[in-house]
């Protein structure tokens, strides 16, 4: 038998507020544990929760950039649950009417686009952090650090539209590309502002009825998105090829072993009793606020992309680099908008500029090369100054010392030589030099032009103007 | 309305609390009759009322997202039954 898998992930996304979602407290990483606490976050009795506005202008963001429809009214919601990480015994989120629904998100499959629905967004505070084992005085025990306590998350739930990992991964990558361009979330997998789970099942080919899910927890990274939505796959078709069942639970996947595993113990919690939290009021979000928050939104990736392609006469694929992220795509856009071709601060940028970011770990915002910079070689090269080649020896010095190229060229007499007198008499001593090769190529050998363009070069230290090169070479040879 | 003791105990479990078969009868009646009167309820029309989440007609209580001092370490774990360093500790949590 064959099987189709099917997939819906939900993905919880870090909003970047300087404090949390329903009190004060700072949510900077990295603290001495609990030291980031308050009444509100420490569930005391009596502590009233007051929510961030700032939250709820994240999420229309992030709604109205995956076309969801905005909730008009909509309400918070108690999750009850006992677990050592809530100090409340709930979790303040959203059920019925979360702020954002029925939206979607164009994703490319081999070149296909695909629609994948998103069911709803909503707001909701995360739980603390549970630490085992690794701290000393943790041999016995866990410790708890509330820090994390009510820092305010968005959980985004797709429709199980999903049919591989691969499709997985694109809807995840496009998610988090979305997210972090509004800056709206830092988008550090590591640090799980961004993480995700998997809801797995699968099904015969040709089926109407979908197959028992398992839903797989926290996974943070695309890689192991992959990976864990295979491995479960796989998981599931031999188990059921086996005679077995499916059963729905919880698992986790294990990054060492490849492999998910059962999570007992979180299943009977899962009678959750939500109802509203009477202690914060409904969330009344009129039409003038939604088209406020719209025209406040900066262009998205998919329509930059676009335009570089109308505007900038760029390839799909190459639009696609440079609009990778918001940082990346405004720095093409200032080199461009200092008059100068866009097709070649293209090559550029995904070229020498991408290659020095990523071989120093420099991000876009730090690179050392600005975009007047840049542009300022391009002008040489363009002018004629230099050649593409020594373009590349300044380029390596404006980025080491982010001096002027026109004053690295001037310093370092890279200016380009299209004299063709001073040429001439390159290319007359080097076939001189070479009679035995101009007698080989005269008769015939036509390839070793290319070695007679190379020697002159390399005399000329790289500076000689190749097109020049080429026009006076060939007619000494063919010439004479 | 009647109320077994298996959904007595369900609550209970989910409440993490041990009751006795004595309190899972006596609470088996008591919840028969909250829930009874509940269904009595029900009679009234309410064609046309919004389900009420709230008794304060109020809505949209917003603060800024301006970050207060904390109450720091010591207050926070004052009541702790126990603690190392700055952590809470608790029973393992096994996973």
């Amino acid at each position: 038998m064959r099987f189709q898998p099917v997939i819906g992930l939900e993905v919880h996304v870090q909003l970047k507020t300087s404090t949390k979602i329903f009190c004060g407290c700072s949510t900077s990483f990295g603290s001495q544990p609990n030291s980031q606490t308050c009444p509100v976050c420490l569930g005391l009795p009596g502590a009233l929760p007051v929510l961030n506005k700032k939250v709820v202008e994240f999420a229309i963001k992030a709604g109205l950039s995956t076309n969801c429809s905005i909730t008009p009214r909509s309400v918070f919601a108690r999750k009850n649950y006992f677990y050592p990480d809530l100090p409340k015994g709930y979790q303040i989120s959203q059920f019925e009417d979360p702020i954002c629904q029925h939206g979607w998100l164009d994703i490319d499959v081999n070149g296909e686009t695909k629609r994948i629905g998103i069911t709803r967004i909503h707001m909701e505070e995360d739980a603390g952090k549970l630490v085992h084992g690794d701290v000393s005085g943790l041999e016995e025990g866990s410790g708890v650090d509330l820090n994390r306590a009510c820092t305010p998350l968005l959980e985004v739930v797709s429709e199980p539209d999903l049919r591989s990992s691969d499709e997985a991964v694109s809807y995840l990558k496009q998610l988090h590309q979305i997210v972090t361009w509004l800056g709206i979330c830092d988008g550090n997998m590591e640090e799980g502002s961004f993480r995700c789970d998997a809801n797995v099942s699968v099904m015969p080919v040709g089926s109407a009825t979908l197959g028992t899910r398992a839903e797989i927890k926290n996974v943070n990274s695309f890689k192991f998105v992959k990976q864990a939505i295979e491995y479960e796959i796989q998981r599931q078709i031999e188990l059921i090829e086996d005679g077995g069942t499916v059963v729905q639970e919880t698992r986790l996947f294990d990054p060492n072993s490849g492999k998910t595993r059962s999570m007992r113990g979180k299943e009977e919690a899962h009678d959750y009793r939500y109802f509203p939290d009477p202690d914060l009021v409904p969330l009344v979000i009129d039409e003038a606020w939604v088209e406020r928050t719209r025209h406040g939104l900066p262009e998205l990736p998919e329509q930059r992309r676009q335009r570089f392609m109308t505007d900038f006469a760029l390839s799909d694929y190459d639009a696609g680099v440079l609009t990778a992220s918001r940082e990346l795509a405004d720095y093409f856009e200032s080199c461009v908008s200092l008059d100068v071709n866009a097709k070649s601060v293209s090559n550029w940028v995904m070229g020498e500029i991408t290659r020095s970011l990523n071989d120093s770990g420099t991000s876009i915002a730090q690179c050392p090369v600005t975009p007047p910079l840049l542009v300022g070689l391009l002008k040489l090269i363009d002018g004629g100054t230099i050649s593409g080649k020594i373009a590349k020896t300044v380029f390596d010095e404006m980025w080491r010392s982010g001096k002027d190229p026109a004053v690295i060229v001037e310093e370092q007499g890279l200016v380009q030589v299209s004299d063709s007198g001073a040429i001439e008499a390159i290319i007359d001593e080097i076939l001189t030099r070479e009679a035995g090769q101009v007698e080989e190529y005269r008769s015939g050998k036509d390839k070793l032009f290319g070695f007679f363009v190379g020697q002159v070069m390399k005399a000329s230290k790289g500076k000689a103007n190749p097109a020049v090169v080429n026009e006076l070479l060939l007619g000494k040879l063919k010439g004479r | 309305m009647n109320i077994s003791v298996a959904v007595v105990e369900h609550v209970a479990r989910l409440a993490r609390l041990e009751l006795s078969e004595e309190e899972k009868n006596l609470f088996a009646g008591q919840m028969g009759a909250i829930l009874g009167y509940v269904e009595k309820l029900r009679e009234l029309d309410t064609e046309g009322v919004l389900p009420t989440s709230h008794a304060v007609p109020m809505e949209n209580a917003f603060r800024e997202d301006a970050e207060c001092p904390s109450i720091g370490i010591e207050k926070a774990l004052a009541n702790a039954p126990d603690r190392v360093g700055s952590f809470y500790r608790v029973p393992k949590v096994i996973e």
